[in-house]
C-alpha cells in the first residue's frame, strides 16, 4: 500500500478486490451488529414504568383503522369538513363580493368624473380589478375555513391512518401504499402532493403517484365544486338539508376522483410502469394535540395566503385578457364570443359549452380562475349585473345561459379529471426531469376528462 | 468515553443568561460562523426543534416524511452565528431513496461543524440505529432526546446521562414544542464545535475481515484526500459498493472537500484577525 498507489482508480480497484474477498453478507452482519448495539444502549438508558397507560392511542387506532369503520369514518370526516366549509363560506363570500363590486362601481364612476377614457376605466376596473374581485370572493372564504381543518387533521396524526386504511387499495392497483399520503396532500395543492411523493422509495411507484396525483381536486378546484353543488344539487333539498346535500355531492365527486386515482394507477402499473408493489412499514405516530397558534399560522399564512396570492397573480392578467377578448369586436361580436362559438361543438359533445372550455384554457396557469372567467365571459360587457349571491349566479347560468343538471355534473367531473395546472405540470417536470413523463402527466388526465364527460353526456341525452 | 464540561466552568460561564443569549435569526443569515446539521428519524419533532431554534415557521406535520427537502435557517449564540440545516427525516443512511441520499450527502459533503441528531424518547432503540450510523460519519454530534413529555406520559424514563456515556457524545433531553432544553442543546452544540466538549463516538467493531479490509483502504484514502475526517466511512461505503461515493471519488469531489474547507477556514481566520476579536 505505497502512497504512490493512491489514485482514485487504484482505490476503487483495490476496494473491489477486497469486496469480492469478503463474505457476501458482510453488509447484513454490519447492519445487525449496529442494531444489536442500538438495542443494548437503549436497554441501558430506558426504564419502563410498569403502570403505563399508553393504550389510549391504541384504542383510538383500533376504531380509526378498523377494517369495518376505517373507510366510512374517513368519508364522514371528509364530508364534515366540506359541510363546515360550505356552511361557513357562503355568507362571507357574498359579503366580500358585494363590497368589492361596489368598490369597482364607485371607482369606475370616479374615473368617469375625471374624464378618463372609457377603455382605460373598463380595462382597469371591469377587467383587471373584476377578475381579482371574483377570485378573492370565490376563493378566500372556503380556503380560510378548509385549510385550518385540514391542518388540524395533519397535525393530529390522522393522515398516516388514512394511508393505513387505503394501503390495500393502492397495493391492489400495483402502487405504493404511501401514495395515500401524497394523495391527501394533493387536497391542499397538487404540486405539494407531487413533492410529497418523495417519501416513496421505489422510482416506479413514485412515478405512478406523481402522474395520478391530479385526480384529487386541489383547493383551487374546490370553490368550483362547492358552487356547483350548492347551485344545482342543494336547491332540490329543503333549506335545512341543503348544505348537507351540497357537502355530500362534493364528497361524491372527490370519491370519483379517488376511484380514478386508483384506476389510472392500475392502468399505469399494467402497461408503462409494470412491477410488484413494494412492502413498507408505515409508522402510526402518536396522536398529538395540535398547537392552535401554529395551525392558524400554517393554514392561513403559509397555505391560504400563498395559494390566494398565486391565484391573484394569475387573475390579474387573466382579467385583462378576458376584458380584451370581451370588448374587442370583429364583425359585430366580441372575440370571446368568436372563440366560444368555435369551441361550442366540442363543448356540446361533452355536455359543456364553448365558454366553459375557453375558461379552462385561460385557467391553465391556475384552476382558481375558472369560475371568475366563466362569469366575466358570460356577463361580457354588461356592467350592470352584480352577482353577489348563489341565487343570482344560478339565475344567470340556468335562465340566461341554458345550463342544465348535465352541465353541472359534467363540469364537476371535468374539474376533477382535466389536465393539471401549469404549476403542477412544472412540478412534475422538476421531479421527473423527463419530457415524456411530464407530457403523460399533463395529457392523461385530459383524455380521461374528455372520454368520461363525453360518455356521460351521450348516455344522459339518450336516457333523459 | 466522553468528557462533559466540568460542572464548575459550566455554572460560572455558559449557563449565565446574559452571556448565553440565544437569538433566533430566521432566514436572515448571510455570514455564518458555524454550520449545524439537524438529522433524525421521521416524526421525531425535528422540524419543531428547527423552528424553535431559528424562529422560522416551517410547517410541522404529524406524519412520517413531512420534510422532504432541506430547510435552512439561523440562530445566534454568544455572538456567533450558526446556520442550521434541517435534513429530511430518515431511518437509516444506507439505502438509495432520495431523502436518505440528501441527508447522507450533506453530512459527508456539506461538512457541518456539528450534527444534532433528534431522537424520539418514546422509541429510543429504533432511533439509535440512525445515531450510530451518523457517528460512523462524524464524531461532532449532539443527540437531542426529544418528546420527553410523551415518554413521561407513556411511563418511560430515559437516562440521558447513561445514553451520552454509551454513545460517547452529549445527549440533551428536550421538549421542542415547549422549547424546553433547547437552550442547553444550542450551548452543547457550541461546546462540541469549540472542542470544549470532547466527543469520542461509539463505533461498532466490524467483523475481523472487514476490519482488515478497512485498515488497508483507509491509508490509501487518507493519502489521496488528506485530512478527510471520515476516511473510515468512505472506505466502508466503497466496500459496500456505494455508487455515489465511487463517483465522488472518481470526480475528485472527495479530494476537493478538504481544499474547499481549508480556504473557508483561511477566509474565516482572516475575518477574525481584521476584527481583532478572539
Amino acid at each position: 500500500m505505497s502512497k504512490s498507489l493512491s489514485t482514485p482508480q487504484n482505490i476503487l480497484d483495490r476496494s473491489d478486490q477486497l469486496r469480492r474477498a469478503l463474505d457476501g453478507d458482510f453488509r447484513d452482519q454490519v447492519v445487525s451488529s449496529l442494531y444489536g448495539e442500538a438495542q443494548r444502549i437503549a436497554e441501558r438508558a430506558v426504564r419502563r414504568d410498569s403502570s403505563n397507560k399508553w393504550d389510549l392511542d391504541q384504542r383510538i387506532d383500533r376504531i380509526v383503522t378498523s377494517p369495518v369503520f376505517g373507510l366510512p369514518m374517513m368519508i364522514l370526516i371528509l364530508a364534515a369538513i366540506f359541510w363546515v366549509t360550505i356552511l361557513g363560506a357562503n355568507y362571507p363570500s357574498a359579503m366580500i363580493a358585494s363590497a368589492l363590486f361596489s368598490l369597482e362601481h364607485q371607482a369606475a364612476l370616479l374615473f368617469e368624473s375625471w374624464g378618463v377614457p372609457d377603455w382605460i376605466t373598463g380595462f382597469l376596473w371591469h377587467g383587471v380589478f373584476r377578475g381579482l374581485a371574483w377570485v378573492v370572493s370565490v376563493m378566500l372564504p372556503p380556503m380560510a375555513i378548509f385549510f385550518p381543518m385540514f391542518t388540524i387533521l395533519e397535525d393530529l396524526g390522522y393522515l398516516p391512518r388514512v394511508a393505513f386504511n387505503m394501503d390495500w387499495l393502492f397495493r391492489k392497483a400495483g402502487a405504493h401504499g404511501k401514495q395515500a399520503l401524497s394523495m391527501a396532500m394533493g387536497f391542499g395543492c397538487n404540486a405539494a402532493g407531487i413533492i410529497a411523493t418523495r417519501v416513496i422509495d421505489s422510482p416506479r411507484e413514485r412515478l405512478i403517484a406523481i402522474l395520478t396525483n391530479n385526480f384529487v381536486p386541489c383547493n383551487g378546484r374546490f370553490p368550483t365544486l362547492i358552487m356547483l353543488a350548492t347551485i344545482f344539487v342543494a336547491v332540490d333539498f329543503p333549506p335545512v338539508f341543503a348544505s348537507i346535500a351540497a357537502a355530500g355531492a362534493v364528497v361524491g365527486v372527490v370519491l370519483i376522483g379517488v376511484v380514478f386515482t386508483l384506476l389510472s394507477s392500475w392502468m399505469l402499473a399494467q402497461t408503462m410502469l409494470q412491477g410488484e408493489a413494494s412492502a413498507f412499514t408505515l409508522e402510526l405516530p402518536p396522536y398529538r394535540r395540535p398547537s392552535i397558534l401554529r395551525i392558524l399560522y400554517t393554514s392561513l399564512i403559509d397555505r391560504t395566503i400563498f395559494v390566494l396570492g398565486r391565484a391573484v397573480m394569475t387573475a390579474i392578467p387573466a382579467g385583462a385578457v378576458i376584458w380584451i377578448l370581451a370588448n374587442i369586436e370583429a364583425g359585430g361580436t366580441s372575440l370571446a364570443q368568436h372563440v366560444a362559438s368555435f369551441l361550442d361543438p366540442l363543448g356540446y359533445a361533452i355536455g359543456l359549452d364553448g365558454v366553459i372550455l375557453l375558461a379552462y384554457v385561460i385557467a391553465i396557469p391556475a384552476n382558481e380562475i375558472v369560475v371568475p372567467t366563466l362569469m366575466m365571459v358570460y356577463l361580457g360587457a354588461d356592467l350592470m349585473t352584480e352577482l353577489t349571491s348563489f341565487d343570482e349566479i344560478r339565475a344567470l347560468l340556468v335562465d340566461q345561459q341554458g345550463w342544465t343538471l348535465l352541465t353541472a355534473v359534467n363540469l364537476m367531473l371535468f374539474s376533477v379529471l382535466h389536465n393539471p395546472c401549469a404549476t403542477t405540470i412544472l412540478t412534475i417536470w422538476r421531479e421527473t426531469r423527463s419530457a415524456r413523463w411530464t407530457t403523460i402527466g399533463a395529457l392523461m388526465p385530459l383524455i380521461f376528462a374528455f372520454v368520461v364527460t363525453f360518455l356521460v353526456a351521450t348516455l344522459w341525452r339518450a336516457l333523459v | 468515553m466522553s468528557q462533559m464540561p466540568s460542572s464548575q466552568s459550566d455554572r460560572n460561564c455558559t449557563s449565565c443568561s446574559v452571556h448565553a443569549h440565544l437569538a433566533q435569526m430566521g432566514v436572515s443569515i448571510g455570514h455564518y460562523d458555524y454550520l449545524v446539521a439537524l438529522a433524525g428519524n421521521p416524526n421525531t419533532g425535528k422540524s419543531s426543534v428547527f423552528n424553535a431554534l431559528t424562529g422560522l415557521k416551517q410547517h410541522v406535520g404529524n406524519w412520517t416524511g413531512k420534510t422532504v427537502t432541506r430547510a435552512e435557517g439561523g440562530y445566534q449564540l454568544q455572538g456567533k452565528n450558526y446556520k442550521l440545516v434541517d435534513l429530511p427525516g430518515t431511518y437509516s443512511l444506507l439505502s438509495a431513496s432520495q431523502d436518505e441520499e440528501i441527508a447522507r450527502n450533506f453530512l459527508l459533503f456539506g461538512r457541518p461543524d456539528c450534527t444534532i441528531v433528534v431522537v424520539d424518547a418514546t422509541a429510543l432503540e429504533r432511533n439509535l440505529n440512525l445515531v450510530l450510523q451518523v457517528l460512523e460519519i462524524t464524531e461532532k454530534v449532539v443527540v437531542c432526546v426529544n418528546l420527553m413529555d410523551e415518554a413521561g406520559r407513556k411511563g418511560l424514563e430515559v437516562d440521558t446521562r447513561a445514553l451520552s456515556r454509551d454513545l460517547g457524545v452529549p445527549a440533551i433531553p428536550t421538549v421542542a414544542r415547549t422549547k424546553e432544553g433547547l437552550h442547553e442543546l444550542a450551548r452543547t452544540a457550541a461546546g462540541v464545535i469549540s472542542g470544549e466538549i470532547e466527543t469520542k463516538a461509539k463505533r461498532a467493531q466490524p467483523p475481523h475481515e472487514v476490519q482488515k479490509a478497512l485498515d488497508e483502504l483507509i491509508p490509501m484514502i487518507d493519502a489521496f484526500a488528506p485530512g478527510l475526517p471520515n476516511a473510515r466511512w468512505v472506505a466502508f461505503r466503497l466496500l459496500d459498493g456505494d455508487h455515489k461515493v465511487r463517483q465522488a471519488l472518481l470526480s475528485g469531489e472527495l479530494a476537493t472537500i478538504e481544499a474547499a474547507q481549508t480556504t473557508t477556514d483561511e477566509r474565516f481566520s482572516r475575518a477574525i484577525s481584521i476584527h481583532g476579536s478572539q
